[in-house]
């Protein structure tokens, strides 16, 4: 089985204060650490495990810079067979449809019995996935939560409310969206790292890809930010202040007087 | 301006709450906008659907089709391609239904798709503002969204508050003859439900939740010490699920269980909306997390700006010092 998977760099906020620079048009970036998109590393793992049990090769694929073939080598270390990086300047400031359109010209010139994506990136997009699968005319699964190989179908779950799950059976080819918690990544160490560190990642371009550059980025996007700003505060919780035991007093006190506490 | 279609998620002959949110967000995009509901699905279930829906939408557009008895995103979406003008503002909420749907309709409408929209700022000719919520939802983003060839949002359950009006008599249009034989490459299966687990958190009326702050499997003790001092159980927001470090059943959130405790301690948890969704009759909430920017903080009633790992063990030694000099 061929799988692709398409993966991005994004910042990595789950312990990071983001803070706006100052003209309000981005937020702080130079104290960031990058990494890979956490649903997308999930898909990369789910993909090395199907070609582990059914034979094939796993391609990881992102539109970006060259700062973006570290996520690609980071991916390669936990055993991906290629990375490939999609870049030109006329993708800078591409909509999901601009994304989506680049990835679709590089599929087409490949052969992929199945494409992976994270479910979501750090902007919540969750976009991508579903409009390649349009364009491409392949069925799609979003929020897929497992996947059994079944000839030539596959047997998805995907993650509905309250923790239940919808089983479907897809055809081939076919794009799914991964969820977290699907399987544990495996671990990459620096070793695994320099180990891929010389492999060569091809770049792809508008003209190579023959995407006719006045459909993506800037030029082509509906859809664009136009500023961020900081979110209108609710009423906002009331901050307990002083050492760490005037507050441990003080919440038992409010736990108290809430029932919590008898 | 486009006219404006509202798609109604439905289950067992009743509207979802959203149907209403869609309704108020419509005005938002345009005060004078009469939009339409559509409804697809099959039998006594969708007419009991979109019978309920003339109290709040002037027109109900209904898609009967047996194919659409459960509803599968690429049947659904062929059968909106049927019926739905190019140039339409389709409204969908931004649930696992939606984000199956809604990026696919788009491209096949080539529409403008913006996700997870959680305001509306008004119209510019056929620009729409919006506004949506990045990293976390630590900084928000207004986003100009051109919907001269139409568009399909998705937007935010719980973000637009539904408008008290006075009842609609709406009309329902049958647009099932509209719609072709319909056949996907996925196809719906069964449904399994969630296992109960071990421990029913939605019993519980204080739950210590911990998130991807608790940092290690082993430092679920200190949770569980906390809790078994209050009387209370360990629920858990996502990461930790995604980690392995509890069950599935432990989940507080849209994707995992609805909790309805008295006091909810939310233990290096930053907040999201999936998660937020699961906390149901208001509980007193006492947020604890080291970055004093969690979105946590908004919507809690007590705030801690601490480390946990540090804050609970301490915590518990209080409590039970406390216990026993009453006892």
């Amino acid at each position: 089985m061929e799988i692709l998977v398409c993966v991005r760099r994004v910042p990595d906020t789950s312990e990071n204060e983001i803070q706006l620079n100052p003209a309000g048009n981005d937020i702080e970036r130079d104290d960031l650490v990058y990494s890979i998109n956490e649903p997308d590393n999930y898909a990369v793992e789910e993909a090395l495990q199907m070609v582990a049990k059914a034979g094939g090769n796993v391609t990881v694929v992102t539109v970006g810079s060259d700062d973006d073939e570290e996520v690609l080598r980071r991916e390669m270390a936990m055993g991906a067979n290629h990375g490939v990086l999609l870049s030109d300047e006329a993708f800078d400031g591409s909509d999901g449809k601009g994304i989506a359109t680049v990835l679709k010209a590089f599929v087409q010139k490949g052969h992929y019995d199945l494409i992976l994506t994270g479910v979501q990136a750090e902007d919540g997009g969750a976009q991508v996935g579903g409009m390649l699968a349009a364009m491409l005319d392949y069925p799609f699964a979003s929020l897929v939560n497992s996947i059994v190989v079944d000839g030539g179908k596959l047997k998805v779950s995907r993650e509905i409310e309250g923790g239940n799950k919808e089983m479907n059976e897809i055809d081939l080819p076919c794009v799914l969206s991964i969820q977290t918690g699907i399987n544990e990544p495996r671990y990459v160490g620096m070793r695994g790292i320099r180990q891929v560190a010389s492999v060569k990642v091809p770049t792809f371009g508008a003209s190579d890809l023959g995407v006719d550059a006045s459909a993506v980025g800037d030029a082509g996007a509906k859809v664009k930010r136009m500023d961020y700003f900081m979110p209108a505060l609710g009423k906002g919780a009331e901050m307990l202040q002083g050492d760490r035991q005037e507050v441990i007093a003080k919440l038992i006190e409010l736990m108290k007087a809430k029932g919590g506490l008898n | 301006m486009a006219r404006i279609f509202a798609y109604i998620v439905h289950k067992g002959g009743i509207a979802d709450d959203s149907a209403a949110e869609l309704a108020a967000a419509a005005k938002k995009i345009d005060a004078a906008a009469s939009p339409v509901a559509v409804v697809t699905g099959w039998g006594a279930e969708l007419d009991a659907v979109c019978e309920t829906l003339c109290g709040s939408y002037a027109e109900i557009w209904k898609v009967a089709n047996q194919a659409l008895v459960y509803p599968n995103a690429e049947l659904v979406r062929k059968a909106l391609l049927s019926v739905l003008p190019n140039d339409g503002i389709v409204l969908v909420p931004h649930a696992h239904f939606g984000i199956d749907l809604s990026p696919g309709l788009a491209i096949k409408m080539n529409s403008a798709f913006v996700s997870d929209v959680l305001g509306i700022d008004g119209a510019e000719g056929s620009n729409l503002k919006l506004v949506r919520q990045e990293f976390g939802g630590q900084v928000s983003a207004h986003v100009r969204c051109d919907a001269s060839s139409g568009a399909v949002l998705n937007l935010r359950p719980g973000a637009f508050n539904p408008q008290e009006g006075a009842p609609i008599n709406g009309v329902i249009v049958d647009k099932s003859a509209e719609v072709g034989a319909l056949t996907a490459g996925r196809r719906y299966l069964e449904t399994v439900v969630a296992e109960a687990g071990d421990v029913d958190i939605t019993k519980h009326a204080v739950l210590v939740s911990v998130g991807r702050g608790i940092q290690e499997k082993d430092n679920i003790a200190i949770a569980e010490e906390l809790a078994d001092t209050l009387g209370a159980a360990v629920s858990c927001s996502r990461p930790v699920v995604d980690a392995k470090w509890l069950p599935k059943s432990r989940q507080v959130g849209s994707s995992g269980k609805t909790v309805k405790p008295k006091i909810y301690m939310a233990c290096g948890i930053s907040g999201s909306f999936q998660h937020l969704a699961g906390l149901k009759g208001s509980p007193f909430i006492v947020a604890i997390n080291k970055n004093p920017k969690a979105p946590i903080f908004q919507v809690a009633d007590i705030g801690i700006v601490d480390d946990i790992l540090e804050f609970l063990p301490e915590l518990t030694s209080r409590v039970r010092e406390m216990k026993q000099v009453s006892a």
